[in-house]
């Protein structure tokens, strides 16, 4: 097990690794190759306004003029051991973990991602638990009176469910709830849970119902599947010839099979999800992770940008991880292969 | 139990015997699918929608008026209601429908909507169609080559995979859509972006296909008619072509035809956000169902501005899902619904 452990963490370290070269590249190279010379990089913390000498003068203190790999090298030690940002004017520290200094903010990116994360945090949290139920349930429903009214209705309304943008159910919401019949928050606000948990709720029941929809259908159908799988099996016929209660072989044995895979699919999506619901967000003005994301890229502000991608693949890999270990708790099999 | 009558009957007193046919998995799978209704729903609107993203010029001129020409007169537009629509249709409020603007206009600028959402079909499709084909390219070739190879080959792939899979693809989608130049690669404009996001849409999703592929080929690797084959002499490369990749056309065409609704709903979001296909003033217009929502987020007062462009993105993405599960349990000869 301790082996099984070392060496998952290890392949997620490497992935990190391999996501945060790729990303730098990506911002820092692939620009380069499209003609973007130091000076235009210095442009970007500068302004394009500043005469040419100003310009290399910030391009040489922001070493961009120095081999990509040790801008990369500088990037990642900074994450571990925090650094300092001398722009001219003044020396900005910026402490570890350092995941890049907002020239255009004057804030380091660490800061601004810690601000955010309860929105984010706040939206899945509410949306998972929402989905996870809803879908669970409906798709347990649906598979053990498989054929039925309800079965035909829920797998027809969740394929519908998958089919719906996000922004478009959103929207309609709004429109529905908010400006016509004016029961519900509209949008733009976020009131800390600490505050006035009431508030909280209120102020995040539309954005957590329009991303559960579309992750609701989806574990239905997943569910359902999995259900019909599992409950056509020997252990499961063994089960009922021992005498168990229907209510016992059905969560006991069936849906306890069915939903090892969904647990698996649930912990990504939520790590997924901890790095910025983009559209859910945009759709509300939620100023969480995606928003923020979405507004680095459209300033285009690189230290911000790259911060934010590290972030939320972080959540993506951390969230495998916990599924792997906990899937190798579960299931000897996996930590013995 | 059959009675004694019938077994004793003669032979000279049956009905003839139809001369038994050999179908091919195809004619199988066509004559299931012409069965399920609902999937033959889906194609026939599928098809339906390549018609009009073909013949949008056609059906524009015909049933409204050309995407890019502004109606801002007093008579469609109010003023004093900052320019919004007059007329009400059901409960489309200040929308505008009329015979002559089917859908209504544009507020502010009075563009007629209805010619915005046939023209809007011709960037998603487009958009879907070649991205599916990238990820599907990839997704083989790399899933044949890990599946049959296996060993170290294998592993590489694998890792691969799980390290795309890390990646927040739509923030990851969105910044490198923003941090590309405006001219590259001898394209510019709206073709430059149509080209950079099939690539983009289509290199992210190729993992997905790539495993299933590796699945079904580790399991055809070991069937008898490719241990036939190889005991004749045959090599690696010819296994591959004459043996394997007919038995995966099925799995290929079911996974394609669900990517490709994904992929409408990828560009669409893209779109949303404002890094999709831009808008032209003259020439193909550019119009995005995900570009008209984001303008719809602004005008949230009026439901028809949402209502069309969303019932577009819905109404294609649920037409290919029905087409792709029908097709899929046609396929599949386990399937039993």
């Amino acid at each position: 097990m301790v082996t099984y452990i070392i060496r998952r963490t290890l392949g997620a370290l490497l992935i990190l690794f391999v996501v945060s070269l790729a990303t730098f590249l990506i911002f820092f190279g692939l620009p380069r190759l499209a003609g973007a010379t130091p000076e235009t990089f210095a442009a970007r913390y500068v302004g394009k306004t500043a005469d040419a000498q100003t310009q290399q003068m910030y391009a040489e203190k922001l070493g961009f003029y120095d081999p990509l790999y040790e801008q990369y090298g500088r990037w990642i030690g900074a994450v571990f051991t925090g650094t300092e940002y001398d722009y001219g004017t003044g020396v900005e520290q910026c402490e570890a973990p350092c995941f890049g200094y907002s020239f255009r903010t004057n804030q380091p990116v660490w800061e601004d991602l810690l601000d955010r994360l309860p929105v984010t945090g706040s939206l899945a949290l509410g949306a998972s638990i929402i989905w996870l139920l809803t879908g669970v349930a409906v798709g347990v429903l649906s598979a053990l009176r498989r054929g039925s009214f309800f079965d035909r209705a829920a797998m027809t309304g969740a394929l519908a469910g998958v089919s719906l943008p996000p922004y478009f159910t959103g929207l309609m919401f709004l429109y529905f709830f908010s400006y016509k019949m004016g029961v519900t928050a509209p949008g733009a606000s976020y009131t800390p849970f600490a505050d006035d948990p009431a508030e909280w709720a209120y102020n995040l029941i539309l954005p957590w119902i329009t991303l559960a929809l579309l992750n609701a259908a989806a574990y239905a159908r997943f569910t359902r599947a999995g259900m019909l799988d599992t409950m056509g099996e020997d252990f499961v016929r063994t089960a009922r010839a021992k005498g168990l209660t229907e209510g016992v072989v059905v969560t006991k044995h069936g849906l306890r099979a069915a939903l090892t895979p969904i647990i698996t699919i649930f912990g990504m999506d939520v790590g997924l999800l901890l790095g910025g619901a983009i559209l859910t967000e945009s759709t509300f003005s939620l100023k969480g992770l995606g928003y923020f994301a979405i507004d680095a890229i459209g300033k285009q502000d690189f230290p911000q940008i790259m911060g934010v991608t590290m972030f939320a693949a972080f959540f993506v890999v951390v969230a495998n991880l916990i599924v792997d270990l906990l899937y190798a708790v579960v299931d000897p099999r996996v930590r013995l292969s | 139990m059959a009675t004694s009558t019938d077994t004793s009957a003669p032979e000279a007193t049956q009905a003839p015997v139809k001369a038994i046919e050999g179908r091919s998995l195809g004619r199988i799978a066509w004559t299931r699918l012409k069965r399920d209704k609902a999937a033959m729903t889906g194609g026939v609107v599928v098809i339906l929608l390549i018609l009009m993203a073909v013949f949008a010029p056609l059906i524009v001129g015909w049933l409204g008026h050309p995407p890019n020409e502004f109606h801002q007169d007093n008579t469609l537009l109010a003023p004093e209601l900052g320019g919004l629509p007059r007329g009400d249709f059901l409960f489309f409020e200040n929308s505008g429908i009329s015979g002559d603007f089917l859908f209504g206009l544009e507020p502010q600028n009075g563009r007629d909507l209805f010619s915005e959402i046939v023209y809007g079909a011709r960037v998603s499709l487009l958009i879907a169609f070649l991205a599916t084909l990238v990820s599907v390219v990839i997704g083989s070739t790399l899933g044949v080559i890990a599946g049959f190879f296996g060993g170290f080959v294998d592993t590489v792939i694998s890792r691969l995979m799980d390290i795309f899979l890390a990646f927040p693809l739509l923030l990851f989608a969105i910044a490198l859509v923003g941090v590309l130049p405006d001219r590259a690669f001898g394209l510019s404009g709206n073709s430059l972006r149509i080209a950079l996001l099939i690539f983009i849409i289509g290199f992210f999703n190729w993992p997905y296909m790539a495993r299933i592929v590796r699945g079904q080929t580790l399991s055809l690797r070991e069937r008898e008619f490719v241990d036939a084959a190889r005991s004749l002499g045959a090599r690696g490369p010819y296994i591959i072509v004459k043996e394997m990749l007919p038995n995966l056309v099925a799995p290929i065409l079911v996974y394609a035809t669900l990517l490709i609704p994904t992929n409408v709903l990828f560009e669409a979001a893209l779109s949303f956000l404002g890094v999709g296909v831009q808008r032209q003033v003259v020439g193909e217009p550019g119009v995005t169902w995900g570009g008209l929502l984001a303008d719809a987020a602004r005008n949230y007062t009026v439901p028809h501005f949402m209502f069309f462009p969303g019932m577009a993105i819905f109404i294609t993405v649920l037409a290919f899902n029905l087409f792709g599960d029908g097709l899929r349990d046609a396929l599949d000869p386990k399937s039993k619904r």
